[in-house]
């Protein structure tokens, strides 16, 4: 499918350009790039990050940490204090929004409201100058693809949030952009519709190979959605790495609170594989650990009956259920541990639901060593 | 139920018909009764009028007669002359230059203003719309002296050979052009103001995003958003300008008279009041179709209908 919707021109120009830059078609590099909007406003600082041709990356963070201003950097909306930016090996600098080889979903969608939605789809391609005939095959065969086909002759007033997120797409991807860039596209579409474009999204993005950059506040739509993920607070890009990695892995406090809840303790480490914390002491998988942050995540932690604990495991801490919200397919506990620390820990609901703990039973919490991780300082 | 309930719910009914009929007067009554006494009458009397024969003094006389609307057409005792076409012509020439011209110089203007910090913006829009507070004859009459045969400005255009020497720019077509623009700018600046305020930046986001720029970018994201503004400002600007009285009698001059000019000598200079009276219709109902045209062309625009007023 990917094939038919390259442009003989596209595909001359890349020719052209020779084996190397096609290698990095799709590639985006920043370079130390900087956005200050006034002295105590830093919106981006020193951000460094490779974005692989192809791939669909996420740039994460809490709304006021830069993800958007780097966004539109990137889209030639804004210029970029300091630093480069190259997309696809080219130096970006020179290079006007309306040159760029990339395209972008609008937050709001920004359709241009006195157009059709064919015509808005085709909007790209007009001002290119393609012909009308090669124009109106790749508005329809686009149309087709995102299933907005049928309303082609209506007005965007006309459309519902779900269709409108299509035609934004649809008017993005009918250019065949290098990169196409995402400003949280789905945080005005209801839960439901938004689980369903995401995975539609996801599809079409691996389908036509094209490099995706999307910026979200939502962490569950980042973990769903990416290859990668770049986690942002105040203008820094805090990590960088595969969805798991970031999820399992934190670097730091803020990341892996960002990411989901968790159980994070100051830690003091002792020799032979052991830490201090304010849970008592605790083995852990990792030699010789320095001394900094600890955590593990909820669902990492098991959890037993009165009695019903393996017996000679390490890490295994007694308390009492103080508070247990059921959640369907998972229940959060809250447990008091016997001196006096809380623990979070999810329980998946796979047994019946009479054998789930209620508030004031005593249970057993395992702490598998290799669970727990080391954030560092 | 009792005949006494019955009749007791029927006059509550009555009083609250009657209560409906009084709020109605009472708010929509001043209204009507001053379009009515101002509006409705006067316009009544003057196509009365119409067909009233001249009298020695002007005056409207029996018998009645269609004489006054065949001089509108141009039939006067002396035949027919093309005098009143050119007339039209010339004022709806003049009427839509000035509508061009007013968007010209609001484009820029409006597109200043909304770019500027929105503290700033109320007093740079007081700057255009304050000359309009002021009296237009005084007004006017600073231009005589702008374009007269003796200002820096003649002067000029004398000098570069466009002009004879010893005389002026006033007075003259051009010169009532200049006037009707300048008079009639704020008229164009404002509803274009208040469209462009409103503009969703976002679009013209999008359409550089999606390769336009320059003067496409313009027209393809900038101008649809205006075009309910400019609508208004066209009506705002053209109407009025087409039956001005004060610009083409003092900056005009003899030769190039407007209808409003026209139709004013009839009262005051000539007089014909039955000619002047029916001048006056035809300018109404020209303006009204004019009006009509121009409502159905803007609708195939794709312009708001809350532009129209």
């Amino acid at each position: 499918m990917a094939g038919p919707l390259v442009s003989a021109a596209m595909k001359a120009q890349h020719a052209a350009s020779g084996p190397e830059v096609a290698e990095r078609r799709g590639q985006i590099v920043l370079e130390d790039i900087s956005r200050v909007f006034a002295a105590d406003a830093i919106a981006v600082d020193r951000v460094n990050l490779v974005i692989h041709p192809g791939e669909f990356f996420t740039l994460l963070g809490p709304s006021g940490c830069g993800k958007t201003t780097l966004l539109r950097m990137i889209a030639g909306f804004e210029t970029p204090d300091s630093g480069r930016i190259l997309v696809s090996g080219r130096e970006m600098q020179a290079v006007p929004a309306h040159h760029r080889p990339v395209n972008t979903v609008f937050q709001s969608y920004a359709l241009f409201p006195h157009l059709s939605v064919a015509e808005n789809v085709g909007f790209g391609l007009r001002m290119r100058r393609i012909a009308r005939a090669e124009r109106r095959t790749r508005t329809r065969r686009i149309m087709e693809l995102l299933q907005i086909d049928a309303f082609a002759g209506r007005n965007p007033a006309q459309l519902s949030g779900g269709q409108r997120q299509r035609v934004a797409l649809a008017r993005a991807l009918v250019n065949e952009p290098e990169v196409v860039l995402l400003d949280e596209p789905l945080s005005a579409l209801d839960a439901k519709l938004r689980a369903e474009l995401q995975v539609e999204l996801m599809r079409m993005q691996k389908r036509l190979g094209m490099t995706f950059i999307f910026v979200t506040h939502d962490q569950h739509e980042a973990l769903v959605m990416s290859d990668r993920i770049g986690v942002m607070q105040r203008g820094r890009l805090l990590q960088v790495g595969p969805v798991l990695d970031v999820y399992e892995r934190p670097s730091s406090v803020f990341v892996a609170e960002f990411l989901g809840l968790s159980n994070i303790w100051p830690v003091t480490p002792l020799p032979g594989g052991l830490i201090e914390t304010p849970l008592g002491r605790l083995a852990i998988g990792a030699p010789d650990p320095a001394r900094g942050t600890a955590m593990i995540r909820p669902e990492k932690i098991w959890m037993y009956g009165e009695g019903g604990a393996p017996a000679g495991r390490a890490n295994l801490l007694g308390g009492i259920v103080r508070e247990a919200i059921y959640m369907g397919a998972s229940t959060q506990y809250r447990v008091e541990l016997e001196n006096g620390a809380p623990l979070l820990v999810y329980d998946t609901n796979n047994q019946a639901a009479e054998r789930s703990w209620r508030p004031g039973e005593a249970v057993t919490c395992e702490l598998k060593p290799e669970n727990i991780v080391l954030i560092g300082a | 139920m009792s005949a006494a309930t019955a009749s007791r719910r029927g006059s509550a009914a009555r009083a609250e018909r009657f209560g409906r009929a009084v709020r109605l007067w009472v708010t929509a009554g001043p209204g009507l009764a001053w379009i009515v006494a101002f509006l409705v009458l006067p316009s009544a009397i003057l196509l009365g009028i119409g067909f009233f024969t001249s009298g020695s003094y002007g005056g409207p006389e029996l018998p009645l007669t269609l004489q006054p609307l065949r001089e509108v057409a141009g039939y006067s005792i002396l035949g027919w002359s093309s005098g009143n076409i050119t007339v039209l012509a010339r004022s709806l020439i003049q009427a839509m230059s000035a509508g061009v011209l007013t968007v010209l110089f609001a484009y820029p203007v409006v597109f200043f203003i909304v770019t500027r910090p929105p503290a700033a913006r109320p007093l740079l829009l007081l700057f255009i719309v304050l000359p309009s507070w002021t009296n237009q004859v005084v007004r006017t009459y600073a231009w005589m002296e702008l374009l007269g045969p003796e200002s820096a400005l003649s002067h000029l255009v004398q000098s570069l050979g466009l002009l004879q020497p010893h005389l002026g720019l006033f007075p003259g077509v051009l010169a009532m052009q200049i006037g009707l623009t300048y008079n009639y700018l704020p008229y164009m600046v404002v509803p274009l103001y208040a469209a462009a305020e409103k503009l969703d930046w976002a679009l013209v986001e999008a359409g550089r995003d999606l390769y336009a720029s320059g003067p496409r970018l313009f027209w393809n994201t900038v101008f649809p958003q205006t075009l309910p503004g400019l609508l208004s400002g066209i009506i705002l600007v053209v109407i009025p300008a087409f039956g001005d009285y004060v610009v083409p009698t003092l900056l005009g001059g003899g030769k190039s008279m407007m209808i409003g000019s026209l139709i004013a000598s009839q009262f005051l200079e000539t007089p014909n009041w039955p000619y002047g009276a029916a001048l006056t219709i035809f300018m109404l109902v020209f303006t009204c179709a004019g009006l009509l045209a121009f409502r159905a062309l803007s609708k195939r625009l794709g312009g708001a209908e809350e532009s129209m007023m």
